[in-house]
Formats: structure tokens, C-alpha cells, sequence
């Protein structure tokens, strides 16, 4: 059953989403409807000229090989930053939610990396692999296992998989922590007094309790990695070596503000913003059917 | 008591003068750390000897960052005054005629003294156009050489003092640090403007067509020939058997060598602040190598580095005070302190000439390498440097192709030729782009 609330006029509700519809109209309506304008030309980087082009860059990116592989890096990527950083969290949390004591220490230092910015997250990472200095790859080293991230284009994809999700571990951790607090300990408890052990209870009773918060945060973490991760790439790769952690988002970064190529960024940002949403309208229509509220 | 009342007077004064009609210039770069203390120390010193101008320098990051900052604050109508460009964005910046000011122009207008003739040769070039009217004033210039670590050399019973002219004599020493169980006998920075770029001058030869893109935008890169395959080829090899290690896209290969790690660098002729700076070992500094009877080498070596340009739109007046300060940065004892204190360039023959004249070059053995390199010919149209568009951009796609071949992924001829199909087709666009 529905619940709907009624309002007496329209004045109220209008008021009400008016900060939301501000806000997207400023910070996405006008920037997108701006970037599909110029994405139909090719402007100088002053400014000073614009020469109409249709859909040329379009044309130009879609029929080079090495944008087409760049889709495929973005899918490994984004596949691997949103696991990653999905899995621990979940684990942690069902861990954080066991304790009985200190269990405000342990939350607040889990926490924690969520407030380091991503471009920094990235040179705290690139320190410890440095392949001369960095800590971690001295000790691979004494093991006997020469890390490379310059050279090798897996461990350099593992390097800044890992970086991106380090912080985000904390984000997902603080929602799956908020859920799993919000299950009826009855419920659990009748599931214990029945024999389920465990992981009995945890795969039949909270996992499927926690799939709203999952779906969420799936939805929420692919955002994350197809668009807020070209500080540490920029830090930690800067999309090498060769293409192996050249993303879509980065590509847009190095092509419009660093090529100064604006209208090839700009039909780059319009193919994302179609692949992304394309992408969330699948998780709703095919994911979204396996979640119980 | 006395005393701190003069300082408390002088102070005041100090304090009172800016309200006087005194101009604020803007002046954007990209230095940091020591060279950033060296450019305020520069205006710092303008500022003090005379009182119509105040020029506020802001580091905006990196070369790119840079650029960037400057292009993003012009389209805001916000920009600067002066703003540093790396050589890379040159043609970027010589195609926005609205948004820049010919330094030529505006040093003939105002009252300054001021002679284009004045700079050096490979440096005036760079930064003028085939008119010869010059558009950009050259700042830092440097250009790359080879350091040699020597304890290391003598570590592995090599005479620190072997010839390392050619890089078939490269070679040799390589094999025998290697044998002596180097773990790091060469690396090298910024790869493309080293090893395709420079190398290309040095023999001579063509990097792009359109004397390198001097004669207009409809320029194709063309460095998939000889000698070009030749050296990567060998470079590949020696990544492969451990003699030569690549550390990274910029200069992260310079911390190796800083730390006394690698026998041999090659790296630009400014590196010499930091390497003297840090380094714990015996160095010296050698001419670029080259490959003997190939080409003309050695012809001469290009520049990197930056120039400053003067962007459109202040008011007026601002452009009289933005010709003193240059002209105040090109007189010689200023050029001649940057130059000794940096190892970029000396700019003028006049800062050259002062610097030996000082001594300084007996004192410091070495540091007049990079200025005979690139002074020793009359620059060619393969030589005298190189102006693309979207130069970043290819920069990144060589950067990528060689990563390719240092991994053994591709051959030097496949690379070389993947790297200038797709290098010219961000010149087509460019050149649309700039029709």
C-alpha cells in the first residue's frame, strides 16, 4: 500500500524541491546542456573562435581504436574499484557490528580514510609502491618480486584500483554499518534458536535485509569510479604506462584541460554521461528486482 | 632606542609608498620550490629598483596547470599580465592572436631598451616567428645532456673519464656496468624530447615536416625513419637487458641518479640545481651523445623550457611596465646570476659573456656544456626547434608508444609509426581548429 501524503495548493511543494531543481539545474541541467553544444564544434582554447563540426568529434573518437579500448579499461576498472571497495566494507561492517566493546574507537578509525581527498589518497599509495622508495615494493622486493608499476600495466591497474578504493571502503562501511544495526535483533535471535548458525543467518536473513543498501551502493560506486577517480589516476599513472588505466573520465580530464582539445572533451563528457546513465537505468530496471524493501 | 625608531621610520615609509600610484602587475609561473625562491628573489629585485610597479608573481602548478590557469582566467576576462608558457604550448599559444601580445610590439612601444638580436640564436628562434618578429620573451631555456655519475663508473673499474661521445660508445660502458652488476647503468627524463626530439636536431633530420611546423599547421610527424628507429631500438634493447631503466614519463628518473644509483642520466642542463644539490657522488656533465656519420651530428640540440607571454586586454598603461620588467630580466647580470644559479641557459651572449668572464664556468667544469651544444651550428629548419599543435597531447600518445617498446609489447618501427599516425591526427584537427 501506498502512503501518499496531499498538499493545499502548490506554493509548499514547490518551495519544498526548489533548493533540489536550483541545484541541479545550476550544477548539472546547464553544465550538460553546455558540453552537448560543445561537443558539435571544434573551439580554440582561447576562446576567440568556434567552428561548427556536427558530429565530427563524435566520429573522430568513436573510430579510434584507442578511445574504443579505453571503454573496455573503464569496464575492468569500475568493476574492479566497486568489489573492492564493496566486499571489505561489507566484512568490516558485520564485524563492527559484533562488537561489543569499543565499538565507537574502531568505527571512527574506519571512518577515517574517507576524508582523505582522492588526489592525495593517490600520492599516499603511489609513496608506499614508489619502486625506489616506496616501503611496499622494498619489501616485495626482499621477497624476491620486482614491483614495477611503470613498465607493468597490471600492477599499475591493481595500484590505482586499490587507491580508489581505499576511502571508499569507509563510505560504504558507514552505510552497511547503519543497516546492519537497523536489523531486528529478533529476527536473528529466532534464526539462532532454530540452529542457523552463522553464516546460515547471514545468507539467508541479512544479506537479503542489507540488498536496498547494497543496490544503493552498487548504484552509487560505479558513479564513483566512472567520474571522481582522475585525481588519483592523475596522481598515481597519469593513464600509463601505455593506455592501461586510461579511463574515460581521465581521458576527459588530459584531452580538455591539459590538450586544451575542448571539443573532443566535450563529446567525450556527453558519451559518458549517456554511458552512465544507460548504465544506472539497467541496474534499476534488471538489479533493482532482486532487492526487498 | 634610537635605532628602532629609524627602522619604525623607514618601515613606515616602506609601508606608505605603495599608496602612491604604483601599478600591480600580475605575473603567473610555474616554478616551485628552489627556482620558485629564485623568480620572487628576481621580482623582488625589480620591485625594489624603482617605484611605478609592483609585479606579483603566483605559482599556478605544474607547466600545464599553467597554461591552463592562464587560458581558463582569459576566457573569464581575468587573466594575468604575464604568463609562462612551456615550449610545448608555443604554437597553442602563437594561434590565439587575440588573446596575446607580440613581445617585439610591446617592448617598441614602450621606452626600453631592447634588441631581439641580443638573445642567442637556438633561443630567439624557438619563440619568433618566419617573419622574424619575436612573440614570446624567453625565460628559462635549457636542453639535455648526459650526467655522468663517476664514482660509479670507477666502481666498476670504468676510467670515469671514458669517451661517452657516441652512443655506440654508450653502449660499451653499458655492458660493462652491467657486467660489473649495475642495477641501473642508464635512465633517462622526459623520454620524447630527449630521445625523439633532441635526437632528431642533433642528426639533423626531420621531425616534422614543415620545418618541424615552423611553416604553418598542415605539419605531419615523420620521426618513424633513421635515425630515430635505430635509437629506440637499441634503447628497447638495453631496457631489456637491464642496462637501461625507465622510471617514469617526467623526471622521475632523476631521484635514481640524485641518490647515486644510476651511472648515467640523461636529463635537461637544468637539472644541475638539484644534482648539485643533492647528489653524494662525483658527477660531471658530458655532451649529449650521437650517432657517428649519421645525419650531420652532431648538428645542434633544441631548447625546453619556457617563455613568457604577454597577454591582450589589460589596460594600456600596464603594458609600459610589463616592458621594464623584461627588459630589467634580459640585462645581463640578471641573466647571468639565472643562468649560474639554475643551469638553464644563459638567454643573451651578453649573460654568456659575463658568465665566463666571472669565472664561473672554471669554477664549475661542465656547466658550459648545454650553452656550446647549442650554440656550436647555425640552427637549421631541422634544428632550430619544433612547434605543433596539441604537442601535450602527442607527447602523451610517444610517451605511450614507448612505454610499449620498453616493455617489449612492440618493436621501434611498429611504435614509431603507431605514435605519428596517431600524432598526425590531432594535427588535422588542430589545424582545423586553428583555420
Amino acid at each position: 500500500m501506498e502512503k501518499r501524503v496531499t498538499f493545499k495548493g502548490w506554493l509548499l511543494p514547490l518551495l519544498l524541491i526548489a533548493p533540489q531543481v536550483i541545484v541541479s539545474a545550476v550544477f548539472f541541467f546547464y553544465p550538460a546542456e553546455q558540453a552537448v553544444w560543445q561537443s558539435l564544434f571544434i573551439p580554440d582554447p582561447f576562446g576567440l573562435s568556434m567552428q561548427w563540426v556536427g558530429l565530427d568529434n563524435f566520429r573522430f573518437l568513436l573510430s579510434d581504436p584507442y578511445y574504443r579500448a579505453s571503454f573496455v579499461t573503464t569496464a575492468i576498472f569500475s568493476t574492479l574499484v566497486t568489489l573492492v571497495s564493496l566486499i571489505p566494507a561489507l566484512f568490516l561492517a558485520v564485524l563492527a557490528d559484533r562488537l561489543i566493546k569499543g565499538a565507537g574507537a574502531y568505527r571512527t578509525l574506519l571512518i577515517w580514510p574517507y576524508a582523505v581527498a582522492p588526489a592525495v589518497a593517490g600520492v599516499l599509495w603511489l609513496f608506499m609502491f614508489n619502486t625506489r622508495v616506496g616501503v611496499v615494493a622494498w619489501y616485495l622486493g626482499r621477497l624476491g618480486y620486482d614491483w614495477n608499476h611503470v613498465l607493468n600495466e597490471a600492477e599499475a591497474m591493481g595500484l590505482v584500483v586499490v587507491a580508489s578504493s581505499w576511502g571508499r571502503i569507509s563510505y560504504n562501511f558507514l552505510f552497511f554499518f547503519a543497516a546492519l544495526q537497523a536489523i531486528p535483533k529478533s529476527v536473528i535471535e529466532a534464526a539462532a534458536i532454530d540452529g542457523a548458525r552463522f553464516w546460515r543467518r547471514f545468507w539467508t536473513i541479512v544479506l537479503p535485509l542489507l540488498s536496498p543498501t547494497t543496490f544503493f551502493l552498487l548504484v552509487v560506486n560505479i558513479v564513483y569510479a566512472f567520474f571522481e577517480t582522475f585525481g588519483v589516476i592523475h596522481t598515481i599513472t597519469s593513464g600509463g604506462p601505455q593506455q592501461a588505466t586510461t579511463i574515460l573520465v581521465y581521458k576527459v580530464y588530459a584531452d580538455g584541460f591539459v590538450g586544451q582539445d575542448l571539443g573532443s572533451s566535450a563529446a567525450q563528457s556527453v558519451i559518458l554521461l549517456v554511458v552512465v546513465g544507460l548504465l544506472t537505468v539497467i541496474q534499476f530496471r534488471f538489479i533493482e528486482r532482486r532487492v526487498h524493501y | 632606542m634610537q635605532r628602532q625608531l629609524m627602522a619604525a621610520l623607514v618601515a613606515g615609509a616602506a609601508l606608505a609608498t605603495p599608496a602612491m600610484a604604483q601599478t600591480e602587475l600580475q605575473f603567473w609561473h610555474a616554478f616551485s620550490g628552489r627556482l620558485g625562491e629564485l623568480v620572487e628573489a628576481q621580482v623582488a629585485d625589480f620591485n625594489a629598483s624603482q617605484d611605478d610597479w609592483k609585479v606579483v608573481a603566483t605559482s599556478k602548478g605544474n607547466y600545464s596547470e599553467t597554461l591552463n590557469a592562464g587560458i581558463a582566467a582569459f576566457r573569464a576576462g581575468e587573466q594575468p599580465d604575464i604568463l609562462m608558457v612551456f615550449e610545448v604550448g608555443t604554437a597553442t599559444m602563437m594561434n590565439a592572436q587575440g588573446a596575446i601580445r607580440p613581445v617585439q610590439e610591446v617592448m617598441e612601444a614602450a621606452d626600453v631598451d631592447f634588441d631581439p638580436d641580443a638573445f642567442i640564436g637556438a633561443v630567439k628562434g624557438y619563440y619568433t616567428t618566419t617573419d622574424g618578429e619575436m612573440l614570446s620573451f624567453p625565460f628559462n631555456s635549457s636542453t639535455p645532456v648526459l650526467w655522468v655519475n663517476r664514482d660509479a663508473l670507477e666502481e666498476a673499474g670504468i676510467d670515469p673519464d671514458v669517451d661517452l661521445t657516441t652512443w655506440e660508445q654508450v653502449g660499451e660502458v653499458l655492458d660493462q656496468l652491467k657486467e660489473a652488476g649495475s642495477t641501473c647503468p642508464m635512465t633517462t627524463a622526459w623520454q620524447s624530447w630527449i630521445h625523439l626530439e633532441n635526437l632528431s636536431a642533433y642528426h639533423d633530420v626531420p621531425f616534422a615536416t614543415e620545418e618541424n611546423g615552423f611553416g604553418g599547421t598542415a605539419t605531419e610527424l615523420v620521426f618513424n625513419a633513421d635515425p630515430q628507429v635505430t635509437h629506440i631500438a637499441n634503447l628497447g634493447q638495453w631496457a631489456k637487458d637491464g642496462k637501461f631503466i625507465y622510471a617514469g614519463r617526467r623526471n622521475e628518473g632523476g631521484a635514481n641518479f640524485r641518490a647515486g644509483e644510476c651511472a648515467l642520466f640523461t636529463e635537461s642542463s637544468a637539472g644541475y640545481a638539484g644534482i648539485a644539490d643533492e647528489a653524494q657522488f662525483d658527477f660531471d656533465v658530458r655532451p649529449l651523445p650521437y650517432y657517428e656519420g649519421v645525419g650531420n651530428a652532431p648538428q645542434n640540440t633544441i631548447i625546453g623550457g619556457a617563455s613568457l607571454w604577454i597577454m591582450a586586454g589589460q589596460p594600456e598603461d600596464h603594458y609600459q611596465g610589463v616592458a621594464e620588467f623584461l627588459s630589467y630580466l634580459a640585462s645581463a647580470p640578471v641573466q647571468a646570476q639565472w643562468h649560474q644559479d639554475t643551469g638553464y641557459l644563459p638567454v643573451t651572449q651578453a649573460a654568456a659573456d659575463a658568465t665566463r668572464e666571472a669565472g664561473f664556468y672554471e669554477e664549475n667544469p661542465g656547466t658550459d656544456i648545454a650553452v656550446i651544444q647549442m650554440t656550436a651550428n647555425e640552427p637549421t629548419a631541422n634544428s632550430k626547434g619544433i612547434r605543433l599543435g596539441s604537442f601535450d597531447q602527442i607527447r602523451t600518445i610517444i610517451d605511450e608508444e614507448l612505454e610499449a617498446v620498453w616493455a617489449g609489447d612492440k618493436d621501434a618501427q611498429a611504435a614509431l609509426d603507431s605514435a605519428v599516425e596517431r600524432g598526425n591526427q590531432l594535427l588535422r584537427r588542430f589545424e582545423r581548429a586553428s583555420n
